[in-house]
């Protein structure tokens, strides 16, 4: 182990890198070769994750759906009402209006996001060698050429597209329950208003301003929020695997912690999409 | 930052999820609950109602037994009455049939003393006519004193 801290500085690097892929003049190509595809370069490992994870999601759900029965339940059928009425109640208190996508939306990211965050307690080391194996035995590339993250929710691509779909959301509502009108004055008319129609106009570009910045920030603030949180575990997680035997306590420890980072994130992406539709569709600013 | 068409994906990823679980599993695991609130709730209701009746029907019962109570002691007191009472009816039937044998044979008595005197009567006034004529033999003519034989007889 003569280059050790290169050694070091690369695992951790190896371990930060998604599966890439791309399409080139050759056909497709991987990783290393579309290291200047630009935008459009996929993380197969981030796709293939987090859309497995969603339809595990989906499937348990969904089979206990089937199944179903208003006499007595089962104790799986109790587990899965338990989840439907947590998610249902935060969604009942915190949103008044009446939506039949809110409640459904609210349990997809949880539960989401919450499995997504889950793979963060397999040891990092796992999957992405088992990974390498496989890619050196069956493909015959250099296993360190094969590159697996599998916590999707460590992938800002992931976190930006869910808070993006939430303010696709939070516009809609706007502007079905407000009108364009009423999204429009919302923007423009508030914080600041004066008496006098020519105070109001002056005051309009500092409005617009400052109500953008805050709408904005909503989905920058639950993207980041969730990427920074997991990330920032999922890398302390990688620096303690590289710490020799010393590891396995504080593996011990900060894997107990980061069961609550799992679940608390999973809830605050779930009650800050309730909270930012439900101020989306109200009127009172 | 390291956006690239990985959004895309997820964005799509996100959108069928949320259709899906809107379409295929909130609803009917929602309306199961809802359902079966609704079910207990009623079943609670019932219960409720159950117990009222119970009570109703338990104190309706109480006064019913009580009527009856009240009744049997009525029924149990009649007929002692009534069983006083023909024990005093046959009481007095034995007595009056005891009278009216003890006055019948007190009757009979009379008359077989009577007939029996009566008996004597002839027999003594035929005794005396004998003696008096053992005593008298030939003076008397029983025809001539029969006048005051007949006298004995009667004060016999």
């Amino acid at each position: 182990m003569a280059a050790e801290e290169v050694t070091l500085d690369g695992h951790i690097q190896h371990h930060l890198t998604n599966a890439k892929m791309c399409s080139t003049d050759a056909g497709l190509a991987f990783n290393k070769a579309c290291a200047d595809s630009g935008f459009w370069t996929w993380h197969v490992d981030t796709l293939a994750w987090s859309i497995g994870l969603g339809l595990i999601f989906l499937w348990i759900f969904r089979s206990a759906a089937k199944k179903t029965t208003i006499g007595v339940p089962g104790k799986f059928q109790c587990f899965i009402e338990m989840i439907i009425e947590f998610v249902g109640n935060n969604v009942k208190d915190t949103y008044h209006g009446k939506s039949s996508l809110i409640a459904p939306l609210a349990l997809t990211i949880f539960v989401w996001v919450f499995l997504m965050n889950l793979m963060d307690l397999i040891p990092v080391d796992f999957i992405p060698a088992f990974a390498g194996f496989v890619g050196e035995t069956v493909v015959g590339v250099d296993s360190h050429d094969v590159f697996m993250k599998i916590v999707p929710t460590t992938d800002i691509n992931l976190t930006a597209a869910l808070a993006i779909g939430v303010f696709i959301l939070m516009i809609g509502y706007s502007i079905k329950i407000k009108g364009v009108s009423g999204f429009i004055k919302e923007l423009t008319l508030h914080p600041f208003s004066a008496d006098s129609k020519v105070a109001m106009v002056f005051l309009i570009p500092f409005n617009l301003l400052l109500e953008t910045i805050a709408l904005v920030s909503k989905p920058f603030s639950l993207a980041l929020r969730l990427f920074g949180n997991l990330y920032a575990g999922e890398l302390i997680f990688i620096l303690i695997g590289a710490v020799g035997l010393m590891q396995l306590p504080l593996h011990f420890v900060w894997a107990i912690f980061h069961i609550l980072v799992i679940v608390l994130q999973a809830f605050v992406f779930m009650m800050l999409t309730i909270v930012y539709l439900s101020m989306a569709s109200s009127d009172n600013h | 930052m390291n956006l690239n068409a990985t959004l895309i994906g997820e964005l799509i990823a996100f959108t069928v999820f949320v259709w899906f679980c809107m379409k295929y599993v909130w609803p009917p695991l929602n309306n199961a609950i809802e359902e079966r609130q609704n079910k207990i709730a009623d079943g609670l209701a019932a219960t409720e109602r159950a117990e009222k009746d119970l009570e109703l029907t338990q104190a309706k019962m109480a006064e019913q037994l009580k009527e009856a109570k009240a009744q049997s002691a009525e029924i149990i007191e009649q007929a002692k009455k009534r069983a006083t009472q023909i024990v005093d009816e046959e009481t007095q039937k034995g007595h009056d049939e005891r009278e009216k044998i003890i006055s019948q044979g007190h009757a009979e008595v009379v008359a077989e003393r009577n007939r029996a005197k009566e008996e004597l009567r002839q027999q003594v006034s035929v005794l005396a006519i004998a003696g008096a004529e053992k005593i008298l033999e030939r003076q008397i003519d029983a025809a001539a004193h029969s006048d005051i034989l007949d006298k004995l007889v009667a004060e016999l």
